[in-house]
């Protein structure tokens, strides 16, 4: 069986975020960039699903600009058997739904038997990809795995869902998403890093496929979240109360 | 934003002013990347309470050798993993982001111990020694310093006596990182039956007359552990020698590469004093506004800054010639004098900007600032690379 597993290229989280003047976006230029954490458990998963004899291949996929390439030496570095560059133009948004086809149509190329991916890229923070592209494929989804099994042709994956876990199963193919918790992804070893360069990576351009991927969404502005204000001292458990009232209007 | 109002004026980067990160290759970024993970998430969370209670952990070795950061310029076949000059230094900045110790513990095994055993062994003793040193299972230390010989490595006392079918030897060495947990020591002594050239030995743990006491009360480098090598008439067969060298140049070769890898290292030390220093003056507030709003502290910043790009710039220009075959050891001492001696006036100046809070091991600037005290000082001091530098330049040695 055959696993694919999206990487998305994003702002790594350890930058702190910086919105253009414009108002237009976040500033790129010159920021350090990384995998999508929550795909790095993902491909992580879907390592160890091979090396447990559960899978035969692992297909790492980006959709982004050249650059993206390296994101996917990353994941041909920590074990990914190939990978796959869908490139699109520099700067251009490429948003869930158009992310969602084109994952759909090389996961029928590949007759790939499982897509696991993060559950949401860490940027714009949408959690829609994995949704969109079950139903395009017309697959099963498990979304938030935090424990996958596979056996026989089907998936017992366990789920964080609000107020606990929830234990579901579903035939493959499917679409899993994951979770935080899921596993600690490896370091790619320096070793690794060498041996990667020389497994295959092909880049196909986004116009091969033929379809529609032009955003269907406006940004409008975007802003800096606004600055902490300082706490203060409450001088009694009244006054506390009379503040989360009135103020907090929590109560 | 138009292409040419782009072309005419690019954003500036503080932390990374000549975008560093666009003269390095992919494979080098992602070399670094996992060093500086690995430095980050498994290094730091420890260094704090090694430091303080001067305890090394043996564990981080193997923990290195997994991820292939030990040896990385020795060629696949041996264990290493085949990567640039250029990476190397990256790793060794990466580390000592965290500790200078962690870097010297580094530092020793790939450039000191493993690049001789490459460089200038045979193939049994690369083949015995090289893979298991990779993988961090067999730590190694390097024996050239003595209680009576430091910067002149020549006048060393300890001796290499022919005996039958092999050497005596009898000496010993001071300032030994590694040696107490070492399982191979790379020793170098004068070789009668070679007309008192030096020669180099590699020495396995549990030789007998071979004992490596530990340096207690250091006040700096206390998460790197050091030692003496005491060589009490050591009796090794013709085949721990190695064969490829002789002379001073032996030791020199292996010291060349630590001390580029040294340049790097410490100016990772000198950004993290740097970023904290920045970031504590931002943070901190006096007379109603930080501290970073006055222009003592923003002249300091300004320094480090300055200092650091530019040191940077000089390693990765000496590590793309080491990696093109132009390297010369002149170029090395004046990155290691320049990098040391910068890195230790910029820790210094973190540890002061921090004020009463600098002096707390929660703020690392002291650390830094101890332990730089040390890299400025060993595989040459600020003086000894400030007369190779004067020397190369008038002819004359003033040594």
């Amino acid at each position: 069986m055959k696993i694919l597993v999206p990487v998305k290229r994003v702002v790594d989280y350890n930058v702190k975020i910086r919105v253009r003047p414009d108002g237009s976006g976040v500033e790129l230029a010159n920021v350090k960039m990384s995998m999508n954490p929550f795909d790095e458990i993902a491909l992580e998963e879907a390592i160890r699903l091979k090396e447990k004899g559960a899978a035969s291949e692992v297909i790492a996929l980006s959709i982004g600009a050249a650059a993206s390439q390296e994101t996917l030496r990353t994941a041909l570095a920590m074990g990914a058997d190939r990978a796959i560059l869908i490139e699109t133009a520099p700067g251009a948004d490429i948003e869930p739904l158009a992310v969602a086809k084109l994952i759909a149509a090389v996961a029928r190329e590949e007759e790939a038997g499982l897509v696991l991916c993060g559950k949401q890229a860490i940027d714009n923070d949408m959690n829609a990809t994995g949704q969109m592209l079950a139903a395009i494929l017309d697959w099963p989804q498990a979304t938030f795995a935090s424990e996958i099994r596979l056996e026989g042709g089907a998936a017992q994956v366990t789920r964080e869902v609000d107020g606990g876990l929830q234990v579901i199963g579903v035939a493959l193919p499917a679409v899993i998403s994951v979770d935080l918790r899921l596993n600690e992804p490896r370091y790619a070893s320096l070793p690794n890093i060498m041996k990667a360069k020389k497994k295959p990576l092909a880049i196909r351009p986004a116009g091969e496929f033929g379809l529609d991927i032009a955003p269907r969404l406006t940004v409008v502005t975007t802003v800096e979240p606004p600055a902490r204000k300082g706490g203060v001292k409450v001088g009694s458990v009244a006054e506390l109360v009379a503040k989360l009232k009135d103020e907090a209007g929590v109560l | 934003m138009s292409a040419t109002a782009a072309a005419s004026r690019a954003p500036f980067a503080w932390a990374d002013p000549f975008h560093l990160e666009d003269q390095l290759g992919e494979e080098e970024r992602l070399i670094r990347d996992t060093a500086q993970a690995y430095a980050q998430e498994k290094l730091l969370p420890r260094v704090i309470e090694a430091y303080r209670e001067e305890k090394t952990d043996p564990s981080i070795f193997a923990e290195m050798g997994e991820l292939g950061l030990l040896g990385i310029t020795v060629p696949e076949t041996y264990g290493g993993a085949g990567a640039s000059y250029v990476s190397y230094g990256l790793v060794a900045r990466e580390v000592e982001r965290v500790d200078s110790g962690y870097r010297s513990m580094m530092s020793v095994q790939s450039s000191l111990v493993m690049y001789p055993i490459h460089a200038y062994g045979d193939e049994t003793q690369r083949l015995r020694y090289l893979p298991k040193l990779a993988r961090g299972e067999w730590i190694g230390c390097f024996g050239l310093t003595e209680p009576d010989a430091g910067s002149d490595p020549a006048g060393m006392r300890t001796r290499a006596a022919k005996i039958d079918g092999g050497y005596r030897l009898t000496g010993s060495k001071m300032w030994i990182s590694n040696a107490p947990f070492a399982d191979v020591f790379i020793v170098w002594a004068k070789s009668a039956a070679h007309g008192d050239e030096i020669r180099g030995f590699v020495l396995e743990k549990g030789t007998k007359g071979l004992s490596a006491p530990k340096i207690g009360g250091k006040l700096s480098l206390r998460a790197s552990l050091t030692g003496e090598i005491v060589l009490d008439n050591v009796e090794v067969p013709e085949s721990a020698m190695l064969p490829n060298v002789s002379g001073i140049k032996g030791p020199f070769g292996c010291l060349n590469r630590a001390r580029y890898g040294i340049a790097w290292g410490v100016m990772g030390a000198a950004e993290d004093c740097w970023h904290r220093a920045r970031q504590y003056t931002l943070d901190r507030k006096q007379f109603g506004r930080p501290l970073a709003a006055n222009q003592l502290v923003q002249k300091k910043l300004a320094d480090m800054q300055s200092e650091i790009a530019l040191g940077l710039q000089a390693a990765l220009r000496v590590g793309r010639l080491f990696d093109e075959g132009r390297m010369a050891p002149e170029m090395i001492s004046l990155i290691k004098r320049n990098n040391c001696g910068k890195a230790l006036d910029i820790a210094r100046l973190a540890r002061d900007m921090h004020g009463g809070n600098g002096i707390s091991e929660e703020f690392h600037v002291m650390r830094h600032a101890q332990n730089l005290e040390t890299v400025n000082t060993y595989e040459g001091t600020h003086d000894i690379h400030t007369l190779i530098l004067g020397r190369a330049q008038t002819g004359i040695a003033a040594f």
